[in-house]
């Protein structure tokens, strides 16, 4: 008998919070808007770290069922939580970032107009967020899935009136709907073939089927389905074009939603679904690949951009494509690793690029940036933390998630490892370009932006406040996130240290009962942690086994730091080179300046068509030929018609005497007729 | 011994001169004669068919159209003389007093 954890309260928290900002928050003080937002997203990050102290005494996994919701025949859904160590550390990661990410806000939206509705969304995303982790079923993991897809929208959009923001939050919602498209179905096949979407009850009779390696059918059918909603949300190929837009939303927005938590629940999704892709090969490869294309199709494009949140866009994709990559060769736990360390430092980096654009009154063009590590040096640490981190370099977290899930990528096949290890070199290149752009060099722009740029951040882009002198560091309220991440950053993959480097992989240990399928096939009758051994870390555990891999974690190590001498050598020691060699490179640097055309690509395909099928067959033909002239032909038709029978109505006595003659004559002509036969 | 169709063929004629009558006529007066004629048709063809079947009923109902149609000249020549000092017209288009 477990205790009752009141799981319900993690979420429940950030939606009073909402509820109460969204509801009072305008007639409130910016300081009683921040409080309640703060408290409430506080309370929920120390209601699972009282989850995450009594964990270790449960029975996993844990399920508390708050009230039943749906309950048709045989099929259940109800409002229950499910914890087990993957749900823990989301939870964790969601909360702890979140409210870190909470506190950055503060300062970064202290000027906007808007600032309750701000907050009052960013609870609302926690909350969905925190209910899709927790979810015991599909169903309730959906509706989290489609209220962060909401809140997402709505924080996009949050400058709603200026149009790219707006239209940018559109896109985000609608490119997400192709992916939860596709995950529904998914579901219903569930439901068809299980009669239920309770992962209790769906993943111990798939566990107990045999792989589908010849031939695929349906569970395959379900987990390529899952993976296209999985594909939307995580923004991956070819469903990524979102999330490069979604940066016309606030900084943290960015940080939170974008990068660090929501983005990642399409990992989280294909991670509890592993029950399935294992049994899946075929889905699972899929996944594996377009998780490596998109990590170096984003990573190249990442390398051209100017925008300084663009770039951390296209790196966000890049990393999800890893993590996808990691779960694609069934290292989930890899993969979940990179999610938590990934959440650290690119949501570190998010809001060190906050901070940056903040001192700089609105700036985003790393051209006009420069030179800053003087001026915002706390800025500038944190975020060369960060840099490393996801470069890859050791001992920081980047290191350590990304080589697993390197590794790992290598048993699986060559190639994976190969593009894995350009990408690595790649995201190398274009993090030091950004930290090179930015803090190095000598000042390039004015701090007086344009209004283009000028997000209202009203007493920066005041008139008299320009100059270079004006450039100034982040308040504490930002700048206290920013070193904590960055401690996160530095020591967070630390858990997770491998075998080879004289680690217990702890993290891989902690997760290895949520990925054991052959004790969900038992009934997750699991034995006891202590002396169970997760068949897959055996294989590197062998000294030849270490030795390569050792060698592998050099190979990724020399990318890492040979993207670093490339991006100084080229924007530090040179900087007319990348000029001269975007010139010689020609139509392609212009492709890749460009994204590739892949939006231009998808506007020529698939909204055009769209667009322009919808005005000509929808709205002019079926809608204003069919059903408007459907009904406006059958009035007018009845106007003319009892506009023609009217002038019967005459009021003469003698045509009315004229119809009543004509009308006998009529009926003794008939008589007469039928008489004479 | 004239066929009974004669007759009916002679009631019909009538019958009609009244009907064209009342409906083309603008004269009160006139019309109240084709309403008499009308009349007078149908009592033309209710004593043939008597005559015919030898029943009495035909000419019973012919006297009863004769008296009902006499009160009603009585009646209606009252009122159309009413009409006529106030209207100082027969003229049936003129008289539109009741239409909206």
């Amino acid at each position: 008998m477990t205790a009752n954890l009141h799981l319900w309260l993690i979420p429940a928290l950030p939606l009073i919070g909402a509820a109460s900002n969204g509801l009072m928050g305008r007639r409130s003080s910016r300081r009683a808007v921040s409080f309640i937002a703060l408290v409430f997203c506080g309370g929920a990050f120390a209601w699972a770290l009282y989850v995450a102290s009594r964990f270790s005494s449960l029975t996993l996994p844990h399920a508390e069922t708050l009230a039943p919701w749906i309950r048709v025949g045989g099929f259940s859904a109800d409002f229950a939580f499910y914890l087990d160590p993957l749900s823990l550390i989301m939870l964790l990661v969601v909360t702890g970032v979140g409210f870190l990410i909470h506190i950055y806000s503060i300062g970064y939206m202290w000027e906007e107009g808007g600032y309750y509705r701000f907050f009052s969304y960013l609870n609302l995303f926690m909350f969905f967020m925190l209910t899709l982790v927790l979810a015991d079923n599909y169903l309730l993991l959906f509706i989290g899935w489609e209220g962060v897809g909401l809140a997402s929208y709505l924080l996009i959009g949050f400058w709603f009136t200026k149009d790219s923001a707006a239209s940018a939050g559109k896109k985000a919602f609608i490119v997400n709907r192709i992916g939860d498209f596709g995950f529904l179905i998914g579901l219903f096949l569930l439901i068809k073939h299980f009669g239920s979407l309770n992962f209790d009850r769906v993943f111990p009779p798939v566990a107990q089927m045999k792989a589908e390696t010849a031939g695929a059918g349906w569970v395959t059918a379900i987990g390529l389905l899952l993976m296209v909603g999985a594909a939307g949300k995580s923004a991956q190929l070819p469903l990524y074009v979102w999330l490069p837009d979604a940066m016309e939303g606030p900084t943290p927005v960015s940080a939170l939603i974008h990068a660090a938590t929501m983005v990642t629940a399409g990992v989280y999704m294909v991670a509890r679904s592993h029950v399935i892709y294992e049994r899946a090969p075929e889905a699972l490869t899929l996944v594996a690949i377009v998780g490596v294309l998109t990590a170096l199709f984003a990573a190249t494009i990442g390398v051209a951009q100017t925008d300084i949140k663009k770039v951390l866009a296209y790196s966000t994709i890049s990393q999800l494509g890893y993590m996808f990559l990691g779960c694609g060769v069934a290292a989930f736990s890899a993969g979940i690793f990179h999610l938590m360390t990934h959440a650290f430092f690119k949501g570190l980096l998010f809001l060190a690029a906050g901070s940056v654009i903040h001192a700089l009154g609105g700036e985003q063009d790393m051209r006009r940036m420069g030179g800053l590590r003087h001026h915002i040096p706390w800025t500038f640490w944190t975020m060369t933390v960060a840099t490393l981190a996801i470069a890859g370099i050791p001992p920081l977290a980047g290191f350590f998630s990304k080589d697993e899930i390197l590794w790992r990528a290598y048993q699986a096949s060559w190639i994976y490892w190969l593009i894995g290890v350009s990408t690595a070199f790649l995201t190398s290149f274009y993090m030091f370009r950004l930290l090179f752009l930015t803090f190095f060099g000598e000042y390039r722009g004015a701090v007086a932006a344009g209004p283009e740029h000028g997000r209202g951040h009203g007493l920066h882009d005041a008139p008299g406040h320009g100059g270079h002198g004006h450039i100034h560091e982040s308040p504490t309220v930002m700048l206290l996130p920013l070193v904590i991440l960055a401690i996160l950053s530095l020591a967070g993959g630390w858990v997770g240290i491998p075998g080879s480097l004289g680690g217990g992989n702890r993290f891989d240990k902690f997760l290895a009962p949520v990925f054991d399928t052959t004790a969900i096939a038992q009934n997750r009758e699991h034995a006891v942690p202590g002396e169970q051994v997760p068949p897959e870390s055996e294989g590197p555990a062998t000294e030849t086994g270490r030795g390569t891999e050792l060698m592998f974690t050099g190979v990724s190590v020399a990318a890492a730091a040979l993207g670093l001498l490339l991006a100084w050598l080229l924007y530090l020691r040179n900087p007319e080179l990348p000029q001269k060699i975007a010139d010689a490179l020609g139509g392609f640097y212009g492709a890749v300046l460009n994204k590739y055309y892949v939006d231009e690509l998808y506007a020529v395909l698939f909204v055009k068509p769209l667009v322009d099928g919808s005005a000509r067959i929808l709205w002019q033909a079926m809608d204003q030929g069919v059903i408007d002239r459907t009904i406006n032909d059958g009035a007018d038709g009845a106007r003319h018609l009892s506009d023609n029978v009217r002038h019967m109505q005459s009021g003469n006595l003698r045509s009315y005497a004229g119809w009543v003659a004509a009308g006998a004559a009529v009926v003794i002509a008939y008589m007469v007729w039928t008489g004479l036969r | 011994m004239v066929p009974l169709s004669y007759y009916l063929v002679l009631s019909g004629i009538l019958f009609a001169c009244g009907v064209t009558g009342f409906l083309i006529k603008r004269n009160i007066i006139t019309i109240f004669m084709s309403i008499e004629l009308m009349l007078n048709g149908v009592n033309l063809s209710f004593v043939a068919f008597a005559a015919r079947w030898h029943a009495l009923r035909g000419q019973v109902f012919v006297f009863f159209v004769m008296v009902v149609a006499a009160a009603e000249a009585a009646v209606g020549l009252a009122i159309i003389i009413a009409v006529y000092r106030t209207r100082e017209t027969l003229n049936v288009d003129q008289m539109n007093l009741l239409k909206l």
